[in-house]
């Protein structure tokens, strides 16, 4: 299956193990993500500003480069994968704006006008959670070579996959997509009223406290029900709750440290993938030591990164 | 190449109405008109960037860049020089920095604040996809943006014309610099020339020249060997 995949700057610069884990994972699986050739910011926040046009043109021109890919035959469907959550909201939200605001989207694309072709509004934004689960999950239990068994997952979801509810890819009170991930492969998801609470955003930038505090209360809760490790599908998010931990240590003397990594890494490893796909050793705290207790991992070699 | 047809266009230089032959350049037909250059014109040949220009066209709502010494004047161009765009350019070692996306945000935040509006595209008299620079810029495709950016001239019109305020000659002219030094590396023929230039292999050849009448310079310039593609 080709699908075409929008990568987005985060996971080209410092989330490589979020793309990394999910590219080498989807070939295992037989999903053929094909990024554009020409692609730009995905707009990020700033298109969330609901009366702006002129906003809108970096998420609509993203989704114009994909329906030029299905012209050109380079896939099948025009369907685009997206693996960053901000990246997936960001283009949801225009593909929405522009689907349902007639007048918007006139404006869009006459500012679009040196394009070759227009947007029609014909791309489902997807998100790769929702590729995994369209094929079922028997189908990928099927082909898990190391089950995670006797690891306790807990599944963080943050906001941007699930609200604004007309475009969550679950529901956006007691979303589920990821245990139901875990669960196929073999591990053992652990539930908590953090999951989809604020883990500060931004304020990382100029308020480390903020997102301490915030990051504190969401790894503490997870502990508290038990979890060995978190995952995340958002590299902000990710970076708050993992290499953010140090400003946690500075302010909670009691605090343990918790692996927090991308959902993505935990399927390459359950899909017999090595360190080259996985790419564990760019995560804060490591979450090696853990996984090599749990019997998932080697004992340590030289390749290992620490 | 330019033919002439005798006949003559009305143009509009900062608003005055001017008569000129049809078959000048902007730059040609503004000096026809009475304008002497001491700024905004420089090598003629469309290669340093100097004379950027914008104009309108009577009935259109189009902005266009050209450079005044490439652009052939039409009938009812209302036509502006922009021969200089205030710009900051930051000093760096380029010994001392590092070829990744942190380095475009550390000397240019603002790149951060494209709106991928492609405004600075359609600005470029060189044709060059401006936004897909910037943008591969950062996200740290260092060799991506030096390509596209390749064939830039620094004439500054896209600066002029960005939303955002980014400079982006200068992105790229970083994004070159990264490339030459931490990515491609010196090229070898490079390293030979310079070693032959310190070795003062030339040294007659150039003293000749400098000694050699007019006539003599036009023979050899004239026939000197050009390799075309």
């Amino acid at each position: 299956m080709k699908l075409a995949y929008y990568p987005g700057c985060t996971l080209k610069a410092t989330a490589r193990n979020f793309e990394v884990s999910t590219l080498e994972s989807s070939k295992k699986l037989g999903i053929d993500l094909v990024e554009p050739e020409r692609w730009n910011c995905c707009g990020t926040v700033h298109a969330l500003s609901k009366d702006d046009v002129m906003h809108h043109l970096a998420p609509v021109r993203n989704l114009l480069r994909v329906e030029e890919m299905k012209k050109s035959g380079l896939i099948e469907e025009n369907r685009v994968v997206t693996l960053c959550a901000m990246c997936y909201n960001t283009l949801k939200r225009a593909n929405q704006v522009f689907n349902t605001d007639s007048d918007k989207a006139k404006k869009i694309n006459e500012n679009m006008e040196n394009e070759t072709s227009h947007y029609e509004g014909t791309v489902t934004v997807e998100h790769i959670l929702e590729t995994l689960k369209s094929l079922s999950w028997d189908a990928l239990h099927s082909k898990i070579v190391k089950p995670l068994s006797g690891l306790k997952v807990a599944p963080y979801y943050g906001c941007l996959l699930l609200r604004p509810r007309g475009i969550g890819i679950d529901n956006a009170d007691n979303p589920t997509i990821m245990e139901e991930l875990l669960k196929a492969l073999g591990a053992e998801p652990v539930d908590f009223a953090y999951k989809q609470k604020c883990c500060g955003s931004y304020h990382t930038v100029y308020m480390k406290e903020v997102v301490a505090d915030l990051s504190y209360k969401i790894l503490d809760h997870a502990q508290r029900a038990g979890a060995d490790i978190l995952v995340t599908a958002c590299p902000l998010c990710e970076y708050n709750l993992g290499p953010r931990q140090t400003e946690i240590l500075k302010r909670v003397t009691r605090f343990n440290q918790i692996p927090v990594i991308y959902f993505s890494q935990l399927l390459a490893l359950a899909l017999g993938l090595g360190e080259e796909a996985t790419v564990f050793g760019e995560n804060k705290p490591d979450p090696r030591p853990l996984l090599r207790s749990k019997g998932l991992l080697k004992e340590k070699n030289s390749d290992d990164r620490e | 190449m330019i033919e002439n047809n005798n006949s003559m266009v009305n143009i509009f230089v900062m608003g005055k109405k001017h008569t000129v032959p049809a078959d000048l350049t902007i730059m040609k037909a503004m000096e026809f008109a009475g304008h002497q250059f001491k700024r905004g014109s420089g090598c003629r040949g469309g290669f340093c960037g100097a004379c950027a220009t914008v104009y309108r066209k009577k009935g259109s709502y189009k902005l266009q860049g050209v450079l005044a010494c490439q652009k052939q004047v039409e009938e009812g161009m209302i036509i502006a020089q922009i021969p200089f765009s205030p710009s900051e350019k930051k000093t760096y070692n380029v010994d001392k920095i590092n070829a990744n996306a942190n380095t475009f945000l550390e000397y240019y935040p603002e790149i951060a604040r494209c709106l991928a509006c492609n405004t600075c595209t359609k600005a470029c008299p060189q044709d060059i996809m401006v936004m897909d620079y910037v943008q591969a810029a950062l996200r740290g495709n260092i060799t991506l943006a030096a390509k596209l950016s390749f064939d830039c001239l620094g004439c500054g019109l896209c600066a002029m014309r960005c939303p955002a305020e980014i400079v982006p000659y200068n992105v790229g002219q970083l994004a070159r610099r990264l490339e030459s030094k931490y990515i491609e590396g010196p090229t070898e023929h490079v390293l030979k020339r310079c070693e032959e230039i310190k070795n003062r292999k030339f040294d007659d050849e150039i003293e000749a020249l400098k000694k050699a009448e007019k006539e003599k310079l036009t023979k050899l310039y004239n026939s000197r060997e050009i390799i075309t593609k």
